[in-house]
């Protein structure tokens, strides 16, 4: 009897909860793949997609957003030996599961922990709560390639941000494989739009897009490429989240200023009287 | 109108120098290259004083003060003795309020009701409240170990400029910062009356350093590499130009730039209470406010109601002497910023907008500007798109809630927004969705030390004011 010929999988985009191809017909050979070498244009098409989900995921309510996000998780260890498959340590998968848990619990809570009713001088009902600054752009870390991206996806979700993200250039199956988790966990497409190719190429048309509202710049190693990126943001004045440095720890309670630095405070006022 | 007989405030509480240098390391020092500026009072175009340039190696000595003073002095600090010295600085701010108010009325332009009332209680209250909290960072919700940025470059404007001083100042000496301020080139007087304050509560050489100059002293000390923190007040393009010059270095960035805010009148709205909230929303200060209510946004069907009553109302504001105890509307606050309004109103004429102001007689001497309406403004218009930043409100209509928010937000700005509805429920509804750091419903122009301010979008990042504007001071 022959040998089973097996299915390969066609690594793509992942743009507005669909999977196609570079605009640009092109692809890269990277972990023994052809992988989709994203445009400057399937750049500006993720932010489309990205700026048309915000209004539903920012308007879904805490709950439902932190119930998705536990979704997520649940389909990702329903997924883990697939990653393994690809490379990844078991352990950094079970971390990753863990940290769409953890961020999935902020959702309902951050705006208690970073707002609150502020105590005026004056017969005024005055509060402050924290709400979603709009399109992210995230530039992924290199490595670790499941992990990295789940840290710095899940911050920017949770709070109602939707994202554009260029994934790492050398180890983009993981990625390509968590969009296949995060289409299957009910999150609405455009949420989380992925660009696989190269930082140099698409990363400057998001830097300098007029309706990208924030950049996090975690993943940009390229001290010269950052300081371009920051320089291209302040044309809308992006709001920033600077590199991260090599040695970052990923497995360390991240804390929340990547949830924070992609919020805005808004204060309310109104006066008291009968 | 009926007259009112004059109610001038006396200026003789203020003791003004003929020059002013600059305030470095506890003292005040000439500048390197003895570079000086005259400030005017805006009402008469008399000089106030003559005040220190700095140039770079000022600024250096400066940024030097202040390192020295964080690492040997405030740094090392227990917080309850920094709290003590900001309690101590409001108490003398309280003090000394008037003579405070009356300079800062002098060098402005602004009416003394509005200094003397506004201003100088609100710049007390911010040190009170951050004093309190110099001693209570670890409960401020950023961690249990926050810890202080090093020296703080803070930029301020010339609308409100003690009042910025005590927003940037207060908070990053609470956090254990020190800092270098530039005030504005128009209105140094009250910063460095504010330098003799230090001094005189005995604060620490080198906490708080003050060195007067235009853009190019505050170019020199926001890109001077010895600072990690920036924090600036003011326009839009100078915010970009910041944020481009920070870039790539571990300095940390606040911006609070310009706005375009809408203040939206539904026909459900008192009419008479709206009107003070028009009213307050664009000719508080001249208009010289960021946050001011520049665009009014009238629901259709009221919208001849609600201006007839606007027009009413403001034949009966009072523009002149801003020392004069009933004036409501004093000088714009210098000639480039008097050009400035001029340009954008013609340009509103000339693009087809109807233009309107009371008869209103103007003194000769000094720069003014009548309060003024356009009204059949479109969202093209520049008068409804640019910052105008003096007393001119751009009246637009609309017939849905729908259509009020897709009008107040179509602006790059996001600072402000203001609702006048008496139904509880549409106002949330309308909070929600305009894209505005302050949204002041059924009320306008309302600040508190205990309440963040800030922008969206264009307006700038970060927050100033209660336990947000802790943040942009502390290494979090």
């Amino acid at each position: 009897m022959s040998e089973r010929v097996a299915v390969r999988k066609t690594y793509k985009l992942f743009i507005g909860g669909k999977f196609p191809r570079s605009e640009s017909g092109r692809s890269y050979l990277v972990q023994d793949a052809n992988v989709s070498l994203a445009s400057r244009k399937d750049a500006r098409d993720a932010v489309v997609a990205a700026r048309a989900a915000v209004k539903g995921w920012a308007g879904a309510t805490a709950y439902n957003r932190g119930q998705i996000l536990y979704r997520v998780a649940e389909m990702l260890e329903g997924r883990r030996e697939q990653f393994v498959a690809l490379g990844v340590p078991g352990d950094e998968v079970d971390a990753a599961v863990d940290r769409w848990v953890w961020y999935a619990g902020w959702s309902d809570k951050l705006p208690q922990v970073y707002g609150g009713a502020n105590p005026v001088a004056g017969p005024y009902f005055n509060l402050s709560a924290p709400e979603p600054t709009g399109v992210v752009a995230v530039v992924a870390p290199e490595s670790p390639a499941l992990l990295g991206l789940v840290s710095v996806i899940a911050p920017a979700i949770v709070t109602g941000n939707t994202v554009v993200v260029a994934t790492s250039p050398t180890q983009p199956l993981a990625a390509v494989t968590l969009a296949e988790v995060l289409a299957t966990s009910d999150l609405p497409g455009g949420v989380v739009n992925l660009l696989t190719g190269r930082i140099s190429e698409t990363v400057p048309a998001l830097a300098a897009h007029m309706d990208v509202n924030a950049i996090d710049l975690t993943g940009v190693a390229d001290a010269e490429l950052a300081i371009e990126l920051e320089v291209k943001a302040a044309q809308n004045l992006k709001r920033v989240l600077r590199p991260a440095p090599a040695d970052h720890d990923w497995s360390a309670d991240p804390g929340i200023t990547r949830m924070t630095t992609l919020l805005e405070t808004k204060t309310v006022w109104h006066p008291k009287g009968v | 109108m009926f007259e009112y007989a004059p109610a001038p405030e006396s200026r003789s509480v203020v003791d003004l120098k003929p020059s002013y240098g600059l305030f470095v390391d506890g003292d005040f020092v000439d500048p390197a290259d003895g570079g000086t500026f005259k400030t005017v009072n805006p009402s008469s175009e008399e000089v106030l004083a003559e005040v220190a340039e700095a140039g770079a190696q000022d600024v250096d000595r400066a940024v030097r003060a202040a390192r020295q003073a964080y690492e040997r002095v405030w740094g090392p600090m227990p917080g309850r003795d920094r709290a003590k010295y900001l309690f101590r600085i409001a108490r003398i701010i309280q003090e000394r309020s008037r003579e405070l108010a009356v300079l800062e009325s002098l060098d402005n332009g602004k009416p003394i009701r509005e200094s003397r009332d506004v201003d100088l209680p609100l710049v007390a209250a911010h040190f009170f409240y951050y004093a309190g909290w110099a001693d209570k960072l670890e409960h401020a919700g950023f961690g249990a170990n926050p810890r202080p940025l090093g020296v703080a470059a803070q930029v301020i404007p010339w609308n409100f400029p003690l009042l910025m001083l005590a927003w940037k100042i207060a908070p990053a000496l609470a956090a254990g910062n020190t800092v270098v301020l530039k005030p504005a080139e128009t209105t140094p007087l009250t910063a460095l009356l504010f330098a003799e304050i230090c001094q005189q509560a005995d604060l620490p050489a080198g906490v708080v350093n003050i060195v007067t100059g235009a853009g190019d002293t505050g170019r020199v000390l926001v890109e001077h590499p010895g600072v990690d923190k920036v924090a600036f007040t003011g326009s839009t393009e100078v915010g970009r130009a910041i944020a481009r010059a920070v870039a790539g270095t571990r300095k940390k960035l606040t911006l609070e730039l310009g706005g375009k805010a809408a203040n939206i009148v539904f026909d459900d709205a008192p009419v008479d209470q709206a009107v003070e909230g028009i009213v307050t929303g664009i000719f508080f200060n001249q208009g010289h406010v960021c946050c001011a209510g520049s665009r009014l946004l009238i629901q259709e069907n009221v919208a001849d109601r609600v201006l007839e009553s606007l027009k009413r109302r403001m034949a009966r504001l009072r523009v002149g002497d801003p020392l004069d105890k009933n004036t409501d509307i004093g000088a714009i606050n210098s000639a480039a910023q008097l050009a400035r309004i001029r340009e954008l109103s013609d340009a509103g004429s000339a693009e087809g907008a109807e233009r309107w102001s009371p008869p209103c007689e103007l003194p000769e001497r000094g720069f003014w500007f009548a309060p003024t309406i356009f009204t059949g403004v479109t969202q093209a218009h520049r008068i409804a798109r640019e910052e105008i930043f003096g007393p001119v409100l751009s009246v637009l209509t609309f017939r849905t809630p729908a259509e009020a928010v897709e009008k107040a937000n179509n602006t790059p700005y996001g600072l402000s927004a203001g609702i006048w509805t008496d139904k509880g429920s549409r106002i949330l509804w309308m909070a929600d969705r305009l894209r505005a750091g302050v949204v002041w419903a059924n009320t306008f122009n309302k600040f508190d030390p205990t309440s963040p301010f800030g922008g969206y979008k264009e307006s700038g990042y970060g927050r100033e004011g209660g336990r947000h504007g802790l943040e942009g001071y502390l290494n979090v």
